[in-house]
């Protein structure tokens, strides 16, 4: 397993956690369709994880595998009532697009 | 103490059916709402009775000055203790005594009271309110008990205000009516002036003594027998304007007239024959105080002498049956007080407790003339009465002879002693005698005029006579009539016998001469008479006099129809300056304050409206926001060097690797 700290190093894990963050990040502000900017979620959360997994490996570091799990437990549970969610705003609004929901408003 | 544990039931039912009356009464039909009401007075009276009834029946049966007074000497009191205030070097119990004094008061105020429940059951069928009336009823009785058991100032103290409360509750009970509710807060903020007196007075006792408890304070004096100080006398005045305001003396009598407002039944019980009595008890109570101080005993005289000549000055010229009632109980709690002064304490409580016959009768027969009127309260308008209703004749009659102090009725009992306590207090005292004598005169004018305007002559009025009264108020005023033809006949030798333990004067008392006091009783006799014989001239021989009279003396007779003027004088120098005030407080400060209220709100506000434009509602905006913000974090972070100087020390990295060093050795050894 050596070879693997030697050959590829942790920037690297680093600078693809960040470019799936911004990608996230960016997918999450532009796209009007609420399950797209749901999925940008998923994939700002991925890209800490793998952050996460990268820097555990480096320090010999259990508990940043354990991070994941709990972020990936969290992820999964987000998924179900968030998806809910978006069914129930879909049945009562006939619409996904996020500048229409915007009840909460003053 | 645990065979006195039972002292908690005498306030405790009062308190119960308050409680049950006050939350469920209005739900409950009337026959449960008077049954609760009337039973719980009845129940505390059988408690007190079976303690000191037997005590009680021996003295009341004993030959005064013979040697079973002597038995009875020892002072038979009960205590119910538990702590309650422990601040420091402060400790204050939740003490109960039911001692001599404390248990013939409780047997007036239960066992009149629980006649005037019954009045009440009748007189009040009609009303709207019926359960609240009984409730209220029932919450006076619990803070009276709680007053007259308890054993510290300031147990004491909490059935003083509560007494009030419930006076102010019951004054003001047809609220709907202006002057009801007036007359209410009149009486809540005049007997908050005595309350500050009394107040003032508790805090001295306490660094005084540095307790609160009556037992201690007297085994502190005794142990001291020699101890005089400023201080005691300042203390017996402070206590003496809280009895002044309680028990409406001068100066601060105004707010009883104006109680005449509440139902008749509460005039009777609250306003004549207990609360206002709580004055005199005190007194009574601390009179270990008062016997060491001559100053605080000729001011509490002298305030007991010229309130009692005063109001009955007033009631005189009143009209309304109840006005004159309120003047005359002013006046006879005058009498108590100067018992009180002259150190008579056995003969103001026994003046006390004959008061409440008398007077509680007056009270509700009027009520029971009232109710038959339909609510007339005009002495001119009634007459005639006499053969109309002839239970509430003869047993009122029975009552304007007792308060009259004729033999052998009540009233002769117990004014006597004071009169005769009075004259033997050396020579300035005569002039107090004198001014009792001249009370007892009025006294007996003023009655004798309310019995002939109301039941002598012809009516008056076309006021229809068909109220029937109902039994339950007949019997109670035919108990009080028996009472205040008899009371009077246990004598006050053996009644001051009986409180002696608790209530006899530690001071030297003058000798008595039995020739002497054969005179006076007979000089009092004959000046009760006197007033009659004025009375009987005037209101029924010659009926055009007063009105004559009137006409000769107008000053003199519209000083005494308007009270002297005093409610306008206290308006004029003490309400209208306080008012002016008030209104320069709520012209300039209140503007200035309120003003700094408003700009601070302005101030809110306008930063609310200016933040109120970041939630638009837009969620990707918000989400912008948030990247913003934590791109903005990061951004700090990166200029201003390492991040450990924000991080907790747990994520140092040295840290970190300690703790998983140690993780992987437990690791490994538990693979062994």
């Amino acid at each position: 397993m050596s070879f693997l700290q030697h050959d590829v190093p942790i920037s690297w894990y680093l600078l693809l956690s960040a470019i799936l963050f911004s990608l996230g990040v960016v997918g999450f502000l532009i796209k009007r369709n609420l399950i797209t900017v749901f999925m940008s979620i998923e994939l700002m959360l991925n890209a800490v994880n793998l952050s996460f997994v990268a820097f555990a490996y480096q320090w010999h570091e259990v508990r940043g595998q354990i991070f994941v799990f709990f972020v990936m437990m969290v992820a999964a549970a987000e998924a179900a009532v968030g998806l809910a969610i978006i069914i129930a705003v879909f049945r009562a609004r006939s619409t996904l697009a996020v500048d229409r929901i915007d009840l909460m408003k003053l | 103490m645990n065979e006195s544990a039972h002292l908690w039931l005498i306030p405790l039912f009062p308190f119960l059916g308050f409680l049950l009356n006050g939350i469920l009464g209005s739900r409950l039909p009337r026959r449960l709402v008077s049954a609760i009401g009337v039973l719980a007075p009845l129940v505390s009276f059988v408690v007190v009775l079976s303690d000191f009834g037997a005590t009680i029946i021996t003295a009341a049966s004993s030959c005064p000055n013979c040697g079973s007074v002597a038995a009875l000497a020892l002072p038979a009191s009960e205590t119910l203790s538990y702590p309650w205030l422990a601040i420091g070097a402060l400790r204050v119990d939740f003490t109960f005594v039911l001692d001599q004094l404390s248990a013939v008061m409780l047997l007036v105020v239960t066992g009149v009271g629980f006649l005037i429940h019954v009045y009440s059951v009748g007189y009040m069928k009609d009303e709207s309110g019926y359960a609240r009336y009984f409730s209220f009823l029932n919450l006076f009785l619990f803070f009276m008990s709680v007053l007259v058991l308890a054993g510290n100032f300031l147990l004491m103290f909490v059935g003083w205000e509560g007494v009030g409360l419930a006076s102010y509750l019951l004054i003001g009970f047809y609220f709907q009516r202006t002057s009801a509710a007036d007359a209410g807060k009149k009486a809540f903020i005049v007997n908050r002036i005595g309350d500050f007196g009394f107040l003032i007075g508790i805090f001295l006792v306490l660094t005084t003594f540095s307790t609160l408890s009556f037992s201690q304070i007297s085994v502190w004096l005794a142990l001291s027998p020699d101890w005089h100080g400023t201080v005691l006398t300042v203390i017996c005045l402070c206590l003496l304007v809280g009895a002044a305001g309680k028990s409406a003396q001068l100066p601060l009598y105004i707010w009883l007239p104006d109680a005449m407002e509440g139902p008749t039944p509460v005039s009777a019980l609250i306003h004549a024959a207990t609360m206002v009595t709580a004055g005199v008890y005190m007194i009574a109570r601390t009179h270990l105080l008062f016997d060491r101080s001559p100053v605080a005993l000729w001011t509490v005289a002298i305030v007991g002498a010229a309130t009692a000549l005063f109001a009955a000055t007033i009631g005189l010229v009143q009209n309304d049956i109840k006005r004159v009632l309120a003047y005359s109980t002013i006046s006879q709690l005058g009498y108590m007080f100067l018992a009180c002064g002259v150190a008579a304490y056995s003969a103001a409580i026994f003046h006390l407790v004959m008061h409440a016959f008398f007077k509680a009768l007056l009270f509700l027969a009027a009520g029971s003339v009232i109710h038959a009127m339909g609510g007339e309260q005009d002495l001119r308008k009634m007459g005639g009465l006499r053969t109309k209703m002839p239970v509430t004749f003869w047993t009122m009659t029975a009552a304007v002879v007792a308060i009259a102090g004729f033999p052998p009725f009540a009233g002769f009992f117990s004014k006597d002693p004071i009169l005769y306590a009075a004259f033997l207090q050396g020579t300035g005292s005569k002039v107090l005698w004198l001014v009792g004598l001249v009370t007892a005169l009025l006294t007996s004018l003023y009655m004798f005029r309310l019995w002939y305007l109301t039941f002598m002559g012809e009516p008056r009025s076309e006021a229809k006579h068909h109220h029937s009264t109902p039994l339950s108020m007949l019997v109670p005023l035919v108990i009080l009539g028996i009472l205040s033809v008899c009371g009077g006949w246990i004598g006050i030798e053996r009644f001051s016998a009986y409180l002696a333990p608790v209530a006899a004067a530690h001071r030297p008392m003058p000798a008595g001469n039995p020739f002497l006091e054969f005179i006076l009783t007979i000089v009092a006799v004959l000046v009760a008479l006197e007033g009659w014989l004025i009375a009987d001239k005037y209101y029924r021989r010659k009926p055009e006099r007063p009105a004559q009279v009137a006409a000769a003396l107008p000053n003199g007779y519209k000083l005494l129809l308007n009270k002297y003027y005093v409610d306008e004088i206290y308006g004029a120098i003490i309400v209208k300056p306080l008012l002016a005030f008030s209104k320069y407080v709520l012209g300039g400060v209140d503007l200035l304050l309120a003003g700094i209220a408003w700009l601070l709100a302005g101030i809110a506000s306008m930063t609310g409206m200016i933040l109120q434009r970041w939630q638009s509602g837009n969620l990707r905006s918000y989400a912008a926001w948030l990247a913003a913000g934590a791109a903005a974090v990061l951004l700090f972070l990166l200029l201003t060097g390492s991040p450990h100087a924000w991080s907790l020390p747990f994520f140092h990295s040295e840290t970190i690797f300690k703790v998983s060093h140690i993780t992987v050795i437990q690791n490994g050894q538990a693979g062994h």
